[in-house]
């Protein structure tokens, strides 16, 4: 395939700066027809900035794009769509109040006179959902009852509703079971068979191998690799050329396995713990220095007995203690008062003040430490947060940084940094390395091991199996809202707790 | 009364004048980084916003020595225009309080309206001034904590609660006044509106203004109670999972909107003599389009005492540029509307510049 057709998409050396950043630095990109060409690189590597390009969000300082052999500019997002150019974001862009028709056709309702012809849009829907093997979504649903999986495949259904012939698709695995991931790399793979072109951005090499035909590993804003073969470029050679260094990432290991007699009493007990619907009566204890680990799939109950221990959720059963002290059920202050600390699931949404600077990110839990009578010492409060950053190597190494011009995982080193300062005792983590790139991925296992080396206590959710094997001493395998099994996590492999995870699912 | 508009001459300055102070402090309010030499002292000092609205003024100012001359730059006039200012200017410093939390208050104006006609019956006039002053502030704070509890353990929209109360405190001020002037007769009160209680020319109410700005800037901006404002508005949901107690702290936002009422009615009723069930009528739509052009956002997380303030200031000149000048009113009022507007595009222009 890669010499017979000419390809749909060229850009080349397209530059793209912003204040202070220097973005996208003369990249070159060629996608062909009907092929799935993967887009790899860390966090600030530019593949964001690359999309919005192709998709007409940003326009180019320099460079061309060339579509199906003609120059073309790209002023806006609906001239992409024109051309057949369809972008489904990370943070998918639905109504979740319209129904499942009203979003597909979004922007380009089919009308008489200004009267919506509903009929049509409906039957249209029904065939763009079948085609993408979802006959059982119906049209008139609304958005926001559906799974996120479900939510995917209608953004999907709406890229398709134009006569698209590339789609381009920003991590859609990441919020997605590893069933529904099989059942994405179907649709693109019949998507391939009409000869749409995809270009798929994902942080996991396993999908690229599996699905990928060319990847195009992208760093510091330059295209490092082209069009090298998915399928037979050793993972090795990919995260070097990522990261510039040769290396998988590795977890770090205890220097001796966590032993029952060690760690002493536990610090946090759960007995009976329940919410009707989520999740049943769970008896849990986790001792300072210990990382437990909790897998399932998405839906499982994972990050609802976080919350629940954390008290964001009002347990309908059970008690949770804290170093003997009962916790208010349902208060998250007397959590966070006990020693509890949260990085929720949803950082921007359920962590990060994003108008504000990295400190008073960092600070706000600790606020009454940096106040006398309500009176906030401002220079104390920065310095005990640079402290923070600092030990976390949290980049830039500025305080007076927007905590929104931070990289996921420098925004999740700043949520960790607010718990260390206030030194909690229990860390509960909801999949803390979502959305953050390989490199800076090894720099959180790191921090979540050292962490528990100085006493912490870790309670750690995660849809990726390997992290919580390589992280946790022991592990709560949940199915469907049940703790089916709880193991030491060296006893276990992968395939096996998959098993466990999935088993019964089936039925 | 106080507030509200604007002249057509000035609200095409307006929309001029923003742009020069423009260009050069967005780099300051950018990022300190690539500051460079005195411009960013003066971008410290006040960003681009309150730059833009200093210069509102240095313009209103020009105009009105220009068009109105000495009668402009008379004394009198501006003190009273500075007392005009004092009565808004406290409400609007509790409004923006309970704007940057995430809130909104409609019933500022009729609360105002309540403590004025409550601190003024007949009853209560008999405590004297420290009875007045007290009837005042606890029927504002009162009422903030009614509004402040439906909203945070109700839960209701803010929009919906302070609305109602809106209504039933204006029809409980008509019940109480029967719809008649309520004089004052205690001296003490009377004397402060008058001119031997000036300090060094100025009015005793602008001084209580002043004070509740510097109050209200240090509680934003230097205590704990700020910073929890401040983080409730930006991220609901990431302040109580910070483990911030957001339901106490809404209501104290809404106890404090009520009390920079009660402290606005006590200083209506001096300026006036009198308490009216017609009292801080508007003062709701006023406050808030005083907070808003002085850069506070609808959407909560952000805004100034400063800049609410300095909002507060231009309403009012342009109203006493109107009046000087014998115009309608009614273009006062188109005025108004488009300097909100243009206020708001300025604030829209400036973020996209620094992101």
């Amino acid at each position: 395939m890669a010499s017979a057709p000419p390809p749909i998409l060229t850009l080349s050396g397209i530059t793209k700066s912003f204040p202070g950043v220097r973005a996208l630095d003369g990249v070159d990109l060629e996608v062909l027809p009907g092929e799935v060409h993967c887009l790899l690189g860390q966090n600030g590597a530019g593949k964001s900035t690359l999309i919005k390009v192709v998709a007409g969000a940003h326009q180019p300082d320099t460079g061309e794009i060339t579509w199906q052999g003609e120059q073309v500019t790209l002023s806006n997002p609906v001239s992409a769509m024109r051309l057949g150019i369809s972008t489904i974001y990370q943070e998918l862009d639905l109504v979740l109040h319209l129904s499942v028709a009203e979003n597909v056709h979004l922007g380009h309702e089919r009308a008489t006179a200004g009267f919506v012809r509903r009929g049509e849009a409906r039957t249209r829907t029904s065939e763009l959902l079948t085609r993408l093997g979802h006959p059982e979504i119906h049209p008139d649903t609304i958005v926001g009852d559906l799974s996120s999986a479900g939510q995917q495949i209608v953004s999907m259904a709406r890229a398709l509703s134009h006569d698209t012939q590339l789609i381009v698709m920003d991590e859609p695995s990441a919020v997605l079971d590893p069933d529904e991931v099989g059942n994405l790399f179907r649709i693109v793979e019949n998507l391939t068979a009409d000869n749409v072109a995809v270009v798929y951005i994902s942080h996991r090499l396993e999908e690229i191998r599996r699905i990928g035909d060319r990847v195009t590993v992208l760093k510091d804003g330059r295209a490092v690799a082209r069009g090298l073969p998915a399928k037979e470029t050793a993972t090795k050679d990919i995260v070097a050329l990522m990261t510039g260094r040769d290396v998988e990432h590795s977890f770090p290991r205890r220097a001796t396995p966590f032993d029952d007699a060690e760690g002493g009493e536990p610090v946090l007990v759960a007995e009976g713990l329940s919410r009707a619907g989520e999740f049943d009566p769970l008896d849990l204890e986790i001792r300072p220095g210990e990382i437990v680990g909790l897998a399932g799939l998405v839906g499982s109950g994972r990050s609802e007995i976080l919350e629940t221990l954390y008290g964001a959720r009002t347990p309908t059963g059970g008690t949770v203690r804290v170093e003997g002290k009962r916790l208010r059920p349902g208060s998250v202050i007397s959590a966070v008062r006990a020693g509890l600390g949260l990085a929720p699931e949803e950082r921007k949404a359920q962590a990060l003040f994003m108008l504000e600077s990295v400190t008073r990110n960092v600070s706000i839990s600790s606020l009454p430490r940096f106040s006398r009578g309500g009176w906030l010492d401002r220079s104390g409060e920065r310095a005990a947060a640079h402290d923070n950053i600092r030990e976390l190597s949290l980049r830039p190494d500025n305080p007076d940084a927007a905590i929104r011009t931070l990289s996921g995982g420098n925004q999740q080193k700043a949520v960790l940094a607010r718990w260390l300062l206030r030194r909690c005792k229990v860390l509960l983590l909801d999949e803390p390395t979502r959305g953050v790139d390989v490199g800076a991925r090894s720099e959180l296992y790191t921090l979540i091991r050292r962490l528990a080396d100085d006493g912490v206590a870790v309670l750690l959710v995660s849809s990726e199996i390997p992290e919580v094997l390589g992280l946790a001493d022991r592990v709560l395998v949940l199915r469907e809202g049940q703790v089916v099994h709880t193991a030491p996590a060296r006893e276990l492999d992968e395939h096996r707790v998959l098993d466990l995870v999935m088993e019964g699912s089936q039925a | 009364m106080t507030t509200g508009a604007t002249p057509e001459p000035s609200a095409t300055a307006s929309l001029d004048k923003p742009a020069p102070p423009g260009p050069p402090p967005a780099a300051a309010t950018g990022d300190k980084g690539p500051g460079q030499g005195p411009r960013l002292v003066l971008g410290k000092l006040f960003d681009l916003h309150t730059l833009s609205l200093l210069g509102v003024l240095a313009i209103l100012c020009v105009i009105g020595a220009i068009t109105a001359g000495d009668q402009f730059l008379d004394t009198n006039n501006l003190q009273l225009v500075l007392t005009q200012a004092s009565v808004i200017g406290v409400v609007t410093v509790g409004m923006t309080f309970v704007m940057i939390g995430g809130g909104i208050d409609l019933s500022v104006g009729a609360i105002v309206a309540l403590a004025s006609v409550w601190c003024t019956t007949v009853a209560t006039q008999e405590f004297g001034m420290g009875g007045m002053i007290f009837c005042a502030l606890a029927v504002g704070v009162g009422c903030g904590l009614v509004n402040g509890v439906l909203i945070a353990y109700g839960p209701m929209v803010p929009f919906v609660a302070t609305l109602a109360m809106m209504v039933s405190a204006r029809g409980l001020s008509l019940e109480i006044t029967g719809g008649s002037t309520q004089m004052v007769t205690v001296d003490s009160v009377l004397d402060l509106g008058r001119r031997d209680s000036y300090i060094l020319g100025i009015p005793p109410l602008v001084i209580i203004f002043a004070v509740i700005t510097a109050l209200g800037w240090v509680l934003l901006n230097r205590t704990t109670f700020g910073r929890r404002t401040v983080a409730i508005g930006g991220n609901a949901e990431a302040a109580r999972l910070a483990g911030i107690a957001v339901k106490r702290q809404r209501l104290m936002l809404y106890a404090l909107s009520g009390l920079c009422c009660g402290i606005a009615a006590f200083m209506l009723v001096v300026l006036s003599g009198s308490g009216q069930n017609t009292n801080g009528n508007l003062y709701e739509l006023n406050s808030i389009a005083a907070a808003i052009i002085g850069g506070t956002l609808l959407t909560g997380g952000r805004g100034t005492i400063i800049g609410s303030v300095l909002g507060v200031l231009v309403f009012t000149l342009i109203t006493n540029l109107f009046v000087l000048n014998n115009l309608e009113s009614a273009f006062q009022q188109i005025a108004t509307g488009a300097i909100i507007v243009a206020a708001v595009l300025l604030q829209r222009r400036s973020a996209s510049h620094t992101t």
